[in-house]
This record gives C-alpha cells, structure tokens and sequence, in this order.
C-alpha cells in the first residue's frame, strides 16, 4: 500500500504569490494513498529538508512528491536528502509547479487547479515508482589526447601529472602543432616556441605520456570508461629507435624543392626531413609522395649515408591497438584559404586577392614565419618575391570570417589581437616601414589585450583604417590595394610592398570522419559541439569525450591551455573513481516479446542497442533479440517510442507509469477535484 | 549548331563591326545565326536605373521571342547578355519574382530558354578543338590583352567563367594563336553608359585601363562588349585632350581577331571601323 | 556637410520603402566600406556608397536625395559582386534613383537623368534605339548643344551611325510594360506609406 508524501514549497514569492500552496496541500492530503502533506516557504533549505527526512521516519512514507521548482533544480537535493533518511532516491519525484505553473500563469483559480493537477499526477506516477540502483561501469584510467598541439600537450601533461597514462597521438611527425609555427605571442610577445618547447619535451619525456607522432586514429570502439582505440602508426621509413637525429640524410637528400608544410610554402625542405629543429621527436620521416626512391626506385643515398642504419624502406603502417577510459580531442585549426575551392561555387576563395597566387599576398601563419627566428628569413621581414625588406605592409582583417557571402558567419577571435601584434613585430623590425591595417572593429577583450592594441597604434604608429578592401592586384613591384576608410567617407588606395590577410580559423579539413568515428557532435563548420555552450564547454554530449583548443571554436592561447586543463580535470574527476555510476533510468528490453526487427538499433543516437544472439546449451540459435548496454543508454527512449511490439520500456518511466498520469487528468466516474468543489461548497455556505 | 540571335541596338549600329564580324566567323565555324523577328531595345543600363521591373519585363519578353525559333539564344553584346540573362536567373530561381515579371511583362516566363554568350558556345559548345581546327592564319606574335568589362562577369550568378578571374578569352584566343598578357585592369569599369553625359569620369577611367594595358606591353585589345569598345577607342582622342597621353592603341572585338584567324578578310570583319585603326598593326603581322 | 538628427520610432521608413521596393534588407549592412573601395565612380561621388546606404539605415531623406550618388552609378555591379552580406547595392542604386523621381525634389545632377529619359523615350517611340537621335535630343535637352560634337563626322565617315531609326513592331509591348511598370511603382509606394502608420 503507498504511502505517498507530499510537500509543497512556495520558493519565497516565485510560487507562493501566484499558487495558494496551503489549499494545493489540503487538497494532495486527500488524494488516495497519499499519507501526509504539508507545504513551506523553502523545500530545498536544511529546516525544509530535515521537514522530508522527518516525515519519512514519523509516517513510514514509501514515496515522496516535492512539488516545488523543475527536477533541473533540486532532483539532486532532494533525491539526496532522502537518500540520507534510508529511502531509494528514485522513490522521490519533483512536480513542477514553478516552470510549468506558478511562472507562467497569473494568479487565479485556474492557477491553483492546475497545481493541484500537477501533484496528482506526479503522485499517480510515484505509486508505481520502484527502486532503482546506478549502473556501475568498469573504469579504465587511462586517456587518449588525440592532437598534440598545445591544448593537447596541456591536457596530456594535466592528466599525466595526475598520475594517470596518456596516449597522446598527433598525426605530424612532431608535436607542437600551430603555436610551434608562431614568432612572438600577444599580449606579452614572448618568443612562442621557447615557452612551448618545455612542453613539447616534457611530453616526449613523461612516464607517464605514451606519444605516438606520426599518427592517426583508425578506430573507435567501447564507450565510456571502455573504450577500444585502434592507432595507425604511419610508417616514417626511419627506425626512431636507432635513429640519432644527426640530420646526415637532411643534409645530402637530392630532393630539395618540396615546398615546407612548417614554413607554410616559404622555404623548401627535402623528402627525408625533419620538420624544424626543436621538433619532438627530432626524428626524421620520409615523404613517400616525393622521394626519389619510391616514385622512380632509385636514389637511396638517405640509407647510405645514415650512420646508425635507421632508414627503412620496407617499413609498413603499424596498427596498435590500446585501451582506455576518456578521450581529449584537441585535433586544432586551419585556416581558410584564399585559393580557389573545388567544386568551384560562385563566390569561394577571394579571386579579388588574385586567389594567392601573388607571392607578396599572405596569410598570418606565413607572417608568423618570417618573423620567426627558425624560420626563411632567419627572421627578418622580407618580401617573398625579391627578399628586399618591405617599406609598406598592408594588413587585412576578417579574410573570410564575418563574411556571409563566403558562407561563414562567425569571427575568428584572435586576428585583431594578432594583427596588432603584427604590425609591432614589423615596425621592431623595419623602423622606418608603414604598416596599415584595414579592420571592421577591433576585438580585443582579453586581459592586457586593449593596452597591446593602443600600443601598437600609439607607440608604434601602426595606421587603422576602418573599411575593407576591395581588391589587390600587382602593379610591377607594389601591391595596389584599393580599400576604405568609412570613419572619414574616403575611399584609399595603398601601394604595397607587402599584404598579410588574417584569414578565418577553421576545423581541419576532413575532421568530420574523425568526429563520425568517436561518435560526437559537430556543427554546420565542422567544429566540435560542446554538450551545453555555457555550462558544459570542455565536455561532449557524448560521455567520455571531452575537448579542449580550437577544434571547438576559435580562440587564443591562454583560453586554449584553460580548457586543456578543463578537459584533463573531466578525465581525472572519471579515473578518481574505480567504477562510474550512471543514471539507472535506461532502457530495457522484454526479450520475450522483442521480434527483433531491429529498428531501435537503427534510431538509437548513443549506439546503445546492439543485437543477441540467444542460444541453447548446444550452441544452437533460439532467438535474436535486441540489448541496451546500460552503460551508454541515456534514458532518451528513442527506442522505447520506436518498438513495434512495445517491448521497450523505461526504467523510472514505464509506459504503466506515463499512463497512470494521463488517467489521472481524465478519470472519468472519480470525483474530480473533490476538495476544490468541497472548498467551494465551503466559500458559498460561509 | 542553331541559335536564335539577339544582336541588340548597338550592333545595328555603332557597332556594326561586332555584328558583321560575328556571322563571318559563325559561318566559317558551322554556328547558325537566327535572327529573332521585331527583336527591342534591352534598355542596357538606362531601364534598370529608371525601374528594374521594367527591365526584367522587357528581358521577359526577349526571351519569349526568341523562345519562338530556338531555345538556346546567342548574344554578343555584354548588356543585353547581362539583362537577359540576369532576369533568365532570377525567374528561374525566385517564385515571387517570376509572378511579378510575368505579370508585367504579360508574357509566361519559358524556363527552357538559356542566353549564351558567344564566348561561351565557342568554349563549351563547339569547343576548342574544333575552334583550333578551322584556324588557318594564326594570331602569332599579337600581343593581346582580352577586357572583359564589367557586365558579363557580374553579379556573379549571371557569370559564365570565374567572376574575378575569368580566362575563357584568353584561352579562345590562344587557340587562335595570340599571345595574350596579364594586365591588373581586365575587368576595371570604363564607364558604360556614362560616356555621353559623365564623360569626364569615363575619360578617366579609360585613361587608367589604357595604360594599364600599355604597361602590360599590349600591342592591341580585344573587347566584347560595343560600349566598352566604344569608350575604349573612340574616347583616346579626349583622353589625349584631357591627360595628355597618346595611347594609340587599337580596339578590336574578339570575333575581328577570330575572323581574321580563320581565314576572313579585313572587309569581311570590318576592321576599318575603329577611330584608332587597327590596320597598320595586323598589316605588319601579315593577319590582313 | 554637417548632420545633426533626431532619431524617432520611424527612422526605419526608408528602410522599409527600399525593402518594398528592391526586396533588399539594408539592416545587413555593417558598413564595411567594401563598396566605396571598389567603385570606379568615388573621384565624381559626393559621398561614397557606403554613406548612401548609412543615409537610408538612419532615414536622413535630404542627405539621401542630396547626394549626386546614385545618379553617378554606372551599374558595373562591382560593389553587388563583393559584399560580404551578399547586399545588391548597385540594385539599391536604382531603387534611390527611382524614388527620387517619385518624390517632389531637385535631381543633383541632370545629366544622366536626361540621358535616362530620352533613352527610355526612343525606346518606347521606335522600340529600337535609335543612337543619333538619342545624342541629338540628349544634347538639346541637357543644355549642351556642342556635347561631342567632334565626335559627329568621323562616326557617319565611318557608317556607324544609321541615319533613320529602325522601327520594332513590338514597340507596342514595351509601353505596356512601362506602363504596368509605373503603376507598380506606384502601388510599391502606397504599401510604403501604408506600413509607416502601422510600424513594422
């Protein structure tokens, strides 16, 4: 027999000044088997939460009904309090009288019958509630950081340090990613690789971080706390193992005109190669697109010269297989390019920018080179074209970004910032150049960010001028660019030595397949989706994936370690424990009626469902029949909705459940509202 | 190959070499020329500034008649190609627009219509192999800069080649044989229809095409448009007047050069419309 | 010039007309300036495209009328062809010129207006333009007689101008369709005006 209790808040005035929660209380109390109701100013408070915990000893209750804000709120508290006076939480419901009532509707009687209403049905629903128990799930504490740029590297050395192993995996021949590439860092302008280096080495070093460079993630299987990773090791053509990284094979390779991923197309490298110096591992790989020896069979003078015997060429891609319990993605950016896109839709690529096909036009990353001390130059600014140092650099900002004609709408964050930066780099360099820089606004919202931007204005005499280009085209040696300045109504033509466009930060190319495999959201531009944009930025929807950097969306340093160190401490919150518990509201199937036709399989969006085979003792086939892996069911009942032959069901909200709320609103031959009618007869007798 | 042809007011008239030159070099390549009956003025860029229904409705109503002899409707001139095809578009891809052109027009809009410029039946229709094939004096040692103005490429849903770097009269002439340069002002505006009453502002601007071509090392230009190739050469005698520069730079239509190159004379092309003439140039390179 | 405006709940009104009228939305524009910077016409211009359409977003009607800009236009279309918000500016060109004409105001500049109207006029007298008729009357009307006069001999020596007009029978289809054309410019101005009162 239940033995429903059934407590009413007034929230202060949110509920209380619309809902008259002494009647809705009168009125629970005679709502059969419901054995005590009372109402307070403030159910969530300790008073109202010891009030819970007395009624429960005092009346034997076996259910509770807390009518008070949404579950969202304060399912937690409650569910705990009662917890604490020895009754299973999932026998605790919330009514919904503040969201669904008392915040939407005036005060009147219909108000206070619709409240009334509202604790029925949650009290019909909590007769039949049963005890429910977490599903606990095996923990493996180990992570995979798929990217090793600096969020990556952040997140692997956060979870490392923890105490807990990493398999790190970034698809370049080294780490470093994107930051390794830059000169100086705003707002400080301190050198990039020197601060990242630290970094880069310990991650090569931890105990506790297994690196695998050069390569990629194949597969993903398992789900949270079990997941079954399957790793590509491309194969390098060098043993890293014997390899000293002399360097020898760089220096005598005879292809020497491949045009430099690390440099951005500035400088060549050779097809046995190191990436830059301070690489990590500071082993070489082989581009077999372009090494003499695997286009044409001949050349192998990197094998000869080797002194340590590393270099193989019967060195085949490796798949290795490992485990682990959470995954970081933090795979990175690329920027938009200006170059013509194919299929070639009408307004692609900036063809008005001569498609960057001029050498003198380029993009940030490339300025980043030649302001980088490791880089063509050797760090002087230097025109690509004749290598003579430019008088006048023209910078262009939002180069893709906040161009709707161009399909992206968002803004890309860091180009102001490092525009500014720009600018300065330039004028330390070339004291008696020009810079000019055509902007739209200047974004500059971080700490120390709008002093840096002043500066380069004030101190270095960088010229903003607020308008767009419309187009750049060359003019023997200079560069005309034809913009304008709207704050002054003119249009304004430069003749440049140089032009650098802060093109738009966007995911990887083809990253999507990446996403596809691990099962997690993305958006239109193919950017990670976090599971909620205000409250849940490092997690995925999906359990066990977090992100970190800018595969999530655009954004600077500072924010991208912060949320590298976000995600590892998602990963550390996951291997505190030795088993998970999860939400035991999940699906189950009634093998005995489920005619295996498969489509929950289909619908579900968590790949919960898988198929089983149920055989006899002799191994022979009996029936197949589908399974919910409760520990990646949500509860979204998808699949319960789906089954056509209503053999799924919810735990925590069986149809039995659901039905019985929906007849209590319609019962029929009950007397409905008996205590409001009875209130009624009261107000007209007296 | 059968067109219904639209050769618009201008080619009837100041650029009557565009025309003649046109059928002498659709008649060596197998292209047969129908042109449409009664066929009206465009309006080119007068009718759009007045009122741009009144432009889609007469678009509207060039594209029926020329429905009546040939779906596929070839023009020459870049306005009316801008015109037409820009309604061609707009009709076919906007619900609203289409009911509102059709009532003005009091025509039903024929969705099978397509208006193709002559550079594009060269490239994609007959192609050009079969272009190579009829050329029999090439362009050798022409130096030319292709100007493709502003109507033809513009807005870019109406484009029938990359709207910010088109190439495809290049790649027509050089099948031809000439040599053609790479020059920043292919596709600066010369002024249009300016010419008459903002001739200042076209003098200007022709000025700065001219020795943008000049400075590429042009030896002539090819246009396809009858405005721009008007601006362009009959306005080097004001641009002298006014800036002092003596461009002396002939003006030609792509269909001169491509008739000469497969084998028509310079009467049949009528190279000798041109204020700054042509002949002493295409004399010297043995093309007349 | 100097501005000073009042702004009142009815600054959108030329918005809205321009929206009846050209289906463009100019609430898009986030003046970036790319138009100013590619039109071949700014040395003649008033003001730069840009400040027309700032003009329209704000509703300061005499700035809009009082500027040479729209009449200066010459169509090339290079500012529709680079607007990061995909904003037919030349298209809002016409429609200012347009709704010039229709209010009680002085054009700035006559010149292409008078271009316009006797252009239009041959069309609708002969259906097909009728090019030394069109320079004649331009030059009587426009109060430059000697407008190009030089221009004249060598252009007849050469057999480019035709020295009748070419009659189209369908002459009579184009003054239907300027005629339902104007009164459609009309009804677009009531509906205009009508959407003022009841705000948006």
């Amino acid at each position: 027999m239940s033995k429903i209790g059934v407590f009413i808040c007034h929230c202060g005035e949110n509920i209380g000044r619309t809902v008259d929660c002494a009647r809705v209380a009168k009125a629970a109390g005679r709502i059969r088997g419901v054995a005590f109701a009372t109402d307070y100013k403030y159910m969530c408070s300790d008073p109202g939460q010891s009030l819970i915990k007395k009624a429960i000893a005092d009346h034997g209750l076996t259910g509770i009904v807390v009518s008070a804000c949404s579950p969202h709120m304060h399912e937690k508290t409650f569910r705990k309090a009662v917890q604490e006076a020895g009754i299973n939480p999932f026998l605790c419901e919330m009514a919904n009288i503040r969201e669904h009532c008392s915040w939407v509707h005036e005060r009147n009687e219909a108000t206070t019958r619709k409240a009334i209403e509202l604790v029925r049905i949650m009290v019909e629903k909590v007769k039949r509630n049963v005890p429910l128990v977490p599903v606990r799930v095996k923990m493996t504490k180990r992570a995979l950081v798929i990217g090793g740029g600096v969020a990556g590297i952040q997140a692997a050395l956060d979870i490392a340090d923890g105490g807990h192993e990493v398999i790190l995996v970034e698809k370049e021949p080294s780490v470093g990613g994107h930051m390794a590439q830059l000169s100086e860092t705003f707002p400080t302008l301190d050198c990039s690789q020197c601060i990242l280096t630290p970094k880069m080495v310990d991650v090569g070093s931890h105990p506790n971080i297994k690196l695998y460079t050069y390569s990629e993630v194949e597969k993903v299987d398992g789900f949270v706390g079990n997941f079954k990773v399957t790793i590509k090791k491309k194969a390098r053509s060098v043993d890293i193992d014997k390899c000293t990284g002399c360097g020898e094979c760089q220096l005598k390779c005879p292809s020497k005109k491949i045009p430099s991923e690390f440099d951005r197309g500035l400088k060549n490298r050779t097809a046995i190669y190191i990436p830059f110096p301070q690489a990590v591992p500071a082993r070489p790989v082989i581009d077999r697109e372009h090494c003499i020896y695997f286009l044409k069979g001949k050349c192998k003078v990197c094998q000869k010269v080797c002194p340590a015997g590393a270099v193989d060429y019967e060195q085949t891609d490796e798949f290795v297989q490992e485990e682990v319990g959470a995954i970081v993605v933090a795979t990175g950016y690329e920027l938009y390019s200006v170059g013509k896109q194919g299929p070639y839709p009408e307004r692609l690529g900036y063809g008005e920018y001569g498609y960057g096909t001029d050498p003198d036009i380029i993009d940030g990353l490339q300025f980043e080179r030649l302001a980088s001390a490791s880089g063509p130059t050797g760090g002087a600014i230097l025109r690509p074209s004749d290598g003579k140092p430019p008088q006048s650099v023209v910078f262009l900002k939002c180069i893709g970004s906040r161009h709707p004609s161009k399909n992206i709408f968002f803004c890309s964050k860091i180009c102001c910032m490092y525009t500014a930066k720009h600018t300065m780099l330039y004028k330390h360099k070339v004291h008696d150049g020009t810079a000019y820089v055509f902007y739209m606004d200047i974004r500059s919202a971080g700490k120390n960010y709008d002093e840096f931007v002043r500066r380069a204005i004030e101190e270095d005499g960088a010229v903003y001028l607020r308008g767009r280009v419309s187009r750049i085209y060359r003019a023997g040696e200079k560069l005309i660019v034809k913009g304008a300045d709207t704050l002054s109504g003119a249009a304004v033509e430069i003749e440049a030595d140089l032009v650098v466009l802060a093109t738009a930060i966007m995911p990887q190319p083809g990253i999507e397949t990446l996403f596809q495999k691990l099962g997690i959201s993305y958006d239109g531009y193919k950017f990670a989706s976090e599971a909620h944009p205000k409250l849940r930025p490092v997690e995925c929807a999906t359990a066990g994936i977090f992100l970190a950097g800018c595969c999530q969306g655009p954004k600077d340093i500072p924010e991208a370690v912060a949320q590298a160190s976000g995600a590892a401490s998602k990963a550390l919150i996951m291997f505190s424990k030795d088993e998970m518990l999860r939400d035991p509201v999940v699906a189950r199937v009634n093998e005995n009626t489920c005619i295996a036709c498969w489509y929950c399989v289909e619908v579900c969006p968590y790949k919960a469902i898988s198929k089983k085979e149920i055989r006899d003792r002799k191994g022979n086939l009996i029936k197949r029949v589908a399974e919910v892996n409760p520990s990646l069911c949500t509860g979204c009942g998808t699949c319960a909705a789906t089954c056509f032959s209503n053999s799924v069901d919810l735990d925590g909200y069986t149809d039995e459940q659901l039905y019985s709320e929906i007849n209590s609103l319609m019962a029929v031959g009950q007397d409905l509202f008996p205590e409001v009618e009875a209130e009624a007869e009261g107000k007209a007798a007296g | 190959m059968k067109y219904a042809y639209y050769p618009g007011c201008s080619l009837k008239g100041t650029a009557i070499d565009y025309h003649t030159s046109a059928l002498a070099l659709a008649g060596r390549l197998g292209i047969e020329l129908v042109e449409m009956e009664d066929w009206v003025c465009c309006g080119a860029s007068p009718i759009h500034q007045r009122n741009p229904m009144m432009a889609a409705g007469v678009a509207n109503l060039l594209l029926s008649l020329s429905g009546e002899i040939c779906p596929r409707i070839a023009v020459l001139c870049a306005a009316c190609y801008h015109n037409m095809k820009k309604a061609e578009v707009e009709m076919r891809h906007d619900k609203k627009k289409r009911n509102d052109v059709e009532r003005i027009s009091g025509i039903p809009f024929n969705p099978e219509v397509r208006t193709t410029h002559f550079l594009e039946i060269l490239e994609k229709d007959l192609g050009l192999d079969a272009l190579k094939g009829k050329v029999v004096r090439p362009l050798s040692e022409l130096k030319v800069a292709c100007y493709y103005g502003c109507l033809l490429s513009r807005p870019p849903e109406i484009a029938f080649d990359d709207p910010e770097q088109p190439t495809i009269m290049e790649r027509v002439l050089q099948t031809a044989g000439a040599e053609t340069v790479t020059w920043s002002h292919r596709m600066e505006c010369c002024g249009a229809s300016h010419a008459v009453p903002v001739t200042g502002a076209v003098l200007r601007l022709v000025n700065d095409i001219l020795l943008s071509a000049r400075d590429a090392g042009a030896e002539i230009i090819a246009c396809a448009c009858p405005l721009c190739q008007a601006n362009l050469d009959m306005r080097q005698a004001g641009v002298f007047k006014e800036f002092g520069m003596a461009h002396n730079i002939p003006v030609v239509y792509f269909t001169q050069l491509l008739g000469l190159a497969c084998g028509a004379s310079g009467r049949d092309v009528q190279i000798d419309k041109g204020m700054v003439s042509a002949e002493p140039l295409l004399q010297f390179k043995n093309l007349l | 010039m100097k501005y000073q405006i009042r702004l009142s709940a009815d600054a959108g009104g030329l918005m809205r007309e321009v929206k009846i009228r050209s289906g463009v939305d100019l609430k898009k524009c986030y003046q970036c300036g790319e138009c100013t910077a590619g039109c071949p016409m700014t040395p003649e211009m008033d003001v730069g495209p840009t400040k027309v359409l700032r003009f329209i977003q704000l509703g300061m009607e005499d700035a809009l009328f009082q500027a040479n800009t729209p009449w200066l236009c010459a169509s090339c279309e290079t500012c529709t062809s680079r607007c990061p918000n995909l904003i037919d500016i030349a298209l809002v060109m016409d429609t200012v010129r347009q709704m010039a004409r229709l209010r009680d105001i002085k054009i700035p500049v006559k010149e292409p207006l008078v271009f316009q109207d006797v252009f239009l006029k041959s069309m609708e007298v002969h259906g097909k333009l009728f090019e030394p008729g069109l320079i004649g009357f331009y030059n009587l009307k426009s109060g430059h007689p000697f407008h190009d006069v030089g221009l004249g001999p060598p252009m007849l020596l050469k057999g480019k101008l035709p020295l009748l007009p070419h009659f189209s029978k369908n002459r009579v289809k184009i003054r239907e369709i300027f005629e339902r054309a104007r009164a459609h410019e009309q009804e677009q101005g009531r509906e205009a005006e009508k959407k003022e009162e009841h705000g948006h």
